[in-house]
């Protein structure tokens, strides 16, 4: 799935990274708690988060995900925006609540990661 | 190649701040052509102790030898050390603040994730004194 698609089923408005709307993404994860994605994520693209702070940027990077998607309507400051574009890293926020914004993505086709 | 000696001083007063040098780490890393996967597990010890030093120690040191063989990286810190060293390696073990757990951390994966993604990991620590992290990540 394209992150131009992510965008759009999301309903969702580009914060920074639209030159990688194009690019391709795999799978994604949803996660409030940073030690989590660190703890279990392996190869996911896409991160969903309701968490607002500049570790989620920090994060997203060590684990080499490429787009971050904000939910519930959450903004982030402009430091933290400036951080993901030096990172290369797409930011999005939508009104959507967690568990629809997973869900819609699935539905389409993005799909998670097996239990392990 | 020709050993690569990196190192950091953590400051532990700006949690904003907090995962610079191993976003260092990681750039030199990739600049030096490494396995992805090897990247990202150094990427993670890392950060994982730079996170840990950040709320625990209020900062320390690091230093990170890369040759082509191995990466080790050596985390030491001033903080208040870690009184039972085996209730700390368990996973959802944290001391960590509300505060903390309110950025996303403190849920008790720091010290297992860095046993887990490295292929070696001692800890000395001594309560009052501070904590020495040593991890070895095989290339």
């Amino acid at each position: 799935m394209r992150i131009s698609e992510v965008r759009d089923i999301l309903q969702a408005e580009i914060l920074c990274g639209e030159h990688m709307l194009d690019l391709e993404v795999k799978s994604a994860c949803g996660a409030d708690l940073m030690s989590d994605v660190l703890a279990f994520v392996k190869d996911q693209s896409v991160l969903l988060t309701g968490l607002i702070n500049p570790q989620v940027i920090r994060t997203a990077e060590m684990m080499d995900m490429r787009c971050i998607v904000f939910v519930r309507g959450k903004f982030p400051d402009a430091q933290i925006v400036e951080m993901a574009k030096e990172k290369d890293i797409v930011l999005m926020h939508t009104k959507l609540r967690m568990y629809t914004a997973c869900g819609r993505l699935y539905s389409a086709g993005l799909i998670g990661m097996e239990c392990v | 190649m020709d050993p690569v000696h990196l190192h950091f001083d953590i400051d532990g007063s700006d949690f904003t701040a907090a995962g610079e040098a191993s976003s260092e780490v990681k750039r030199v890393l990739r600049r030096l052509g490494f396995d992805g996967e090897i990247i990202r597990r150094c990427a993670i010890c890392m950060y994982e102790g730079e996170i840990n030093m950040v709320i625990h120690a209020s900062g320390g040191r690091a230093e990170v030898y890369i040759d082509s063989s191995s990466i080790v990286m050596e985390l030491v810190d001033m903080g208040p050390g870690i009184p039972d060293i085996d209730l700390a390696m368990q996973e959802g073990y944290s001391t960590a603040s509300q505060d903390i757990r309110e950025l996303g951390f403190g849920a008790g994966m720091g010290l297992p994730n860095m046993k887990k993604y490295s292929d070696e990991m001692k800890i000395e620590s001594e309560v009052g004194k501070g904590t020495a992290i040593y991890m070895r990540i095989n290339a």
